[in-house]
């Protein structure tokens, strides 16, 4: 990583953030942020309610995933077209009415093309409207940046959130069922009795906590990789942390050395 | 005289980690003795391999997260045998492999290894598998075929005594005592486990305050809300019998299940057990309460893992609690 790259890595002064704000993103960044750095299922622990009750099987995870992948691109294509005309004191439940447009959206289609999986997902679908991850992309991305970036944002975020349910949608289907996307397994299922562990809620959250342990373990290499210095408070060290980072507030405005 | 001053810590003892593992092996030998006996082979070979599972997974997961080797602890081999006596003799081998995997792999090293486990990790595993395989760990047999025999069809299915307690298969007194019944292959002769309990006791390896307090609040409560209790105005109590049965519950109830080997191997565990005495007492009280309650008012037949469990997660909490107070401490400075 060069020196000037370096730099980013600590954390920036309000000013300084503000001129970044107008500034642009490299589409990569953005996309890496949403898929690993700032993983929305994984490393934010955003819609976790949806995420431990849809992941019992692999095809629901997937679908689920799309659901929030669609409804969030576009979403966030939306909200940052109107980012100038949406007055502040009552962004949020303009926010919310986007969103739910686009929920809506989903929902008649899966309703009506996909009927089974209108069944096995039921009221999750409709309770996108009020998942975190959308309402933060919105709140700390969308409403703040031009067109493109925000498209490209709430496409990686989404990405990042299909692909942690499908990593737990099939891990808990292959130890907990012995089918993947309802396959028959050789081994599982037939030699080994396949867990009920897994489909419980208990299984859920063992199998979600591990995911999260990986990716943690994912980060601290790259973390290795990229000099010791310029740790932010929060922990996060990746230089994309701050660029949408949710104000958890825990630097206060200081730099930790 | 000679005044030596020296860094703390002052208070030393020739115990080790090693050491103390050892004896609890050595206590845990005679129970894991008569479970073979009354099992047969079948129960030797689960004893082996959850054993052996056990102390390849920490060897793995030691190596794997770059850690120092600590398979000379025995506390893996403590974790093993532990596993194996909270089995059903009739378990698939590869579901013992399972459960030691969950138990060295998930609870014990990803939390950080010996000493940073939060729950004690056989009963962890025991819970796993009831949970995932609910049916082969809930079918119970007695041996009836030759002591060499591999399978579990020579055995003959039949219920845990906490189930039958009313029917009249239900085993005696004496039966439950020396373990001639249905169980877990360690759980089944109390005799032995009481024999190792009093040699940990006497080698100062676990105190008895755990032990105690669970037992006692457990019988007591049985006495007065079992199903049949001292509160049993119907006339039940006005003859010698009506005490009789009374009495018998309370003692049914102690021996059967795996309230002895809960009490004293597992609940005692140091990682996942109060420090304070105070602390020790709250916490097998606990214990005490939730096997009641788990026992006569859940849906499964048995709760001593269950409890054993929520007050380990509890720990934290009770030594909270407990802790004493340095002597001279002021407030303030106790916050800075």
């Amino acid at each position: 990583m060069s020196e000037n790259k370096m730099k980013d890595v600590t954390y920036r002064s309000p000013d300084e953030r503000q001129a970044e704000k107008n500034s642009k993103y490299a589409p990569k960044s953005i996309f890496l942020n949403g898929v690993l750095y700032e993983n929305p299922a994984l490393r934010l622990v955003l819609g976790t309610c949806p995420l431990l009750a849809v992941t019992i099987s692999a095809k629901s995870s997937l679908f689920m995933g799309l659901a929030v992948l669609f409804v969030l691109t576009a979403s966030e294509a939306i909200i940052s077209l109107l980012r100038n005309v949406i007055p502040n004191k009552v962004r949020i439940p303009a926010f919310i009415t986007i969103i739910a447009t686009f929920v809506t959206i989903v929902q008649m289609l899966i309703s009506a093309y996909f009927p089974a999986l209108n069944e096995s997902l039921g009221i999750y679908i409709p309770l996108i409207v009020v998942n975190c991850i959308l309402l933060a992309r919105a709140e700390t991305f969308a409403s703040k940046q031009k067109v493109l970036p925000s498209i490209l944002d709430g496409f990686s975020m989404g990405t990042g959130f299909t692909l942690a349910l499908l990593l737990m949608g099939s891990i808990r289907e292959i130890l907990g069922c012995g089918t993947f996307f309802d396959m028959q397994l050789p081994l599982f299922g037939s030699t080994i009795e396949p867990m009920m562990f897994f489909m419980l809620p208990p299984g859920g959250f063992f199998v979600f906590g591990i995911c999260i342990c990986l990716v943690q373990l994912i980060m601290k290499k790259q973390e290795k990789h990229s000099a010791g210095k310029g740790t932010s408070p929060c922990g996060s060290s990746s230089p994309n942390d701050c660029l949408s980072c949710a104000g958890c507030n825990l630097c206060k405005g200081k730099e930790e050395d | 005289m000679k005044l030596q001053v020296s860094n703390s810590p002052h208070v030393r003892d020739k115990a080790t980690t090693q050491s103390l593992m050892l004896d609890v092996i050595i206590a845990l030998l005679p129970a894991t003795f008569a479970g073979w006996y009354y099992f047969g082979i079948r129960a030797v070979l689960i004893t082996l391999i959850s054993v052996a599972s056990c102390l390849l997974f920490e060897y793995i997961s030691r190596r794997v997260m770059k850690r120092n080797n600590t398979l000379y602890d025995l506390s893996a081999v403590v974790t093993g045998l532990l596993l194996a006596m909270n089995l059903p003799v009739s378990l698939p081998f590869y579901m013992v492999v399972i459960g030691a995997c969950f138990a060295i792999v998930v609870v014990k090293q990803m939390f950080g290894g010996i000493g940073n486990n939060f729950v004690n990790p056989a009963i962890a595993a025991r819970i796993f598998l009831v949970i995932a395989f609910p049916k082969a760990m809930t079918s119970w047999t007695v041996r009836t075929g030759a002591w060499y025999s591999l399978k579990s069809v020579d055995a003959v299915s039949s219920a845990t005594p906490l189930t039958s307690i009313n029917s009249p298969e239900a085993p005696s007194m004496w039966k439950l005592f020396i373990g001639d019944k249905a169980g877990c292959i360690g759980e089944v002769c109390i005799v032995a486990l009481l024999i190792g309990a009093l040699y940990l006791l006497f080698r100062h390896v676990i105190r008895p305050w755990i032990p105690l307090a669970y037992l006692g609040t457990f019988t007591i409560l049985v006495f007065l809300f079992g199903h049949q209790n001292v509160f049993d105005f119907s006339g039940n109590l006005a003859t010698l019998e009506g005490w009789q049965n009374l009495f018998y519950e309370c003692c049914y109830m102690l021996l059967s299940g795996g309230l002895i080997l809960g009490a004293f191997f597992m609940a005692t565990d140091y990682v996942t057990s109060p420090l304070t005495n105070k602390g020790k007492l709250v916490f097998g009280f606990g214990c005490g309460v939730l096997t009641f309650l788990i026992r006569y008012y859940g849906n499964m037949a048995e709760g001593v893992s269950f409890s054993i469990l929520l007050m380990n997660i509890l720990t934290p909490h009770i030594d909270d609690w407990t802790m004493g107070k340095p002597f001279g401490e002021v407030k303030e400075n106790a916050k800075a």
